[in-house]
């Protein structure tokens, strides 16, 4: 199993063994976790005006297809021993891991830059949207162009 | 023709719909024609309209508005995507 979109948690160590586990030609693993961030809100004083949590959405069956072809386009890029993306949904508080791309190289070159990959990739197509909780309530995260830019310079799949 | 139509995020809530089976008229070929098509609707679905930013996917796959729409096509609209 390569790619996994689930409301449960995961275990990073476990994860990032098990990328080299019984194998005598992994050289490197590199691995990203993402966490929740309480985002002070733009344009407020307050202390408090922190996110408190926040809603991840996704779309069933397109999101895990999207991933699946994020990992094949690293894959066709670079020579790649294993790859795991977890990335998770439903309610989520600051702290909380979202997701962990892990890749195993004989080389650091190559897992580092598939890393990256995975990840630039994933922020601008993979079909997952985030909604945070307020003290005004609940607000959709809008989409960055710096996300969009860090997706480009890869260059056209 | 009849198609699938799913809605995701603040668009599913501006809508008040994630999903709906419609039968098209047969002016309606691509992705973009159907866009027009429930942006005319008026009131909330004119966040569809020209201009707005909203994306698309046809049977689970990104689409720009020039793809054909198919008969039992599942077509997606929503906003970008903002995960990881």
């Amino acid at each position: 199993m390569r790619v996994s979109v689930q409301e449960a948690d995961f275990d990073v160590g476990a994860e990032t063994e098990a990328l080299a586990a019984g194998r005598a030609d992994v050289g490197a693993v590199a691995s990203f976790v993402g966490y929740v961030r309480a985002d002070k809100l733009a344009g407020e004083s307050a202390a408090e005006q922190a996110v408190s949590a926040m809603t991840l959405e996704h779309y069933p069956g397109m999101t895990e297809k999207s991933l699946e072809a994020i990992v094949a386009e690293a894959e066709s890029r670079w020579s790649l021993l294993g790859v795991r993306v977890i990335h998770r949904f439903g309610r989520l508080v600051p702290g909380d891991r979202i997701v962990f791309v892990g890749v195993a190289g004989s080389h650091r070159g190559e897992a580092f830059a598939a890393c990256e990959f995975i990840m630039d990739y994933l922020k601008t197509r993979a079909p997952f949207w985030k909604k945070e909780d307020t003290p005004e309530g609940g607000r959709w995260v809008d989409a960055r162009e710096a996300d969009d830019a860090a997706a480009e310079k890869w260059g056209q799949a | 023709m009849s198609i699938k139509v799913l809605y995701f995020a603040s668009l599913r809530e501006t809508l008040g719909y994630s999903h709906e089976t419609l039968t098209l008229p047969a002016s309606i070929a691509t992705l973009g024609d159907l866009r027009s098509h429930l942006a005319r609707r008026g009131g909330v679905w004119e966040a569809l309209g020209e201009g707005r930013n909203v994306r698309a996917a046809i049977n689970q796959e990104m689409a720009g508005p020039d793809k054909a729409v198919a008969d039992r096509d599942e077509i997606a609209f929503f906003p970008p995507v903002t995960g990881g």
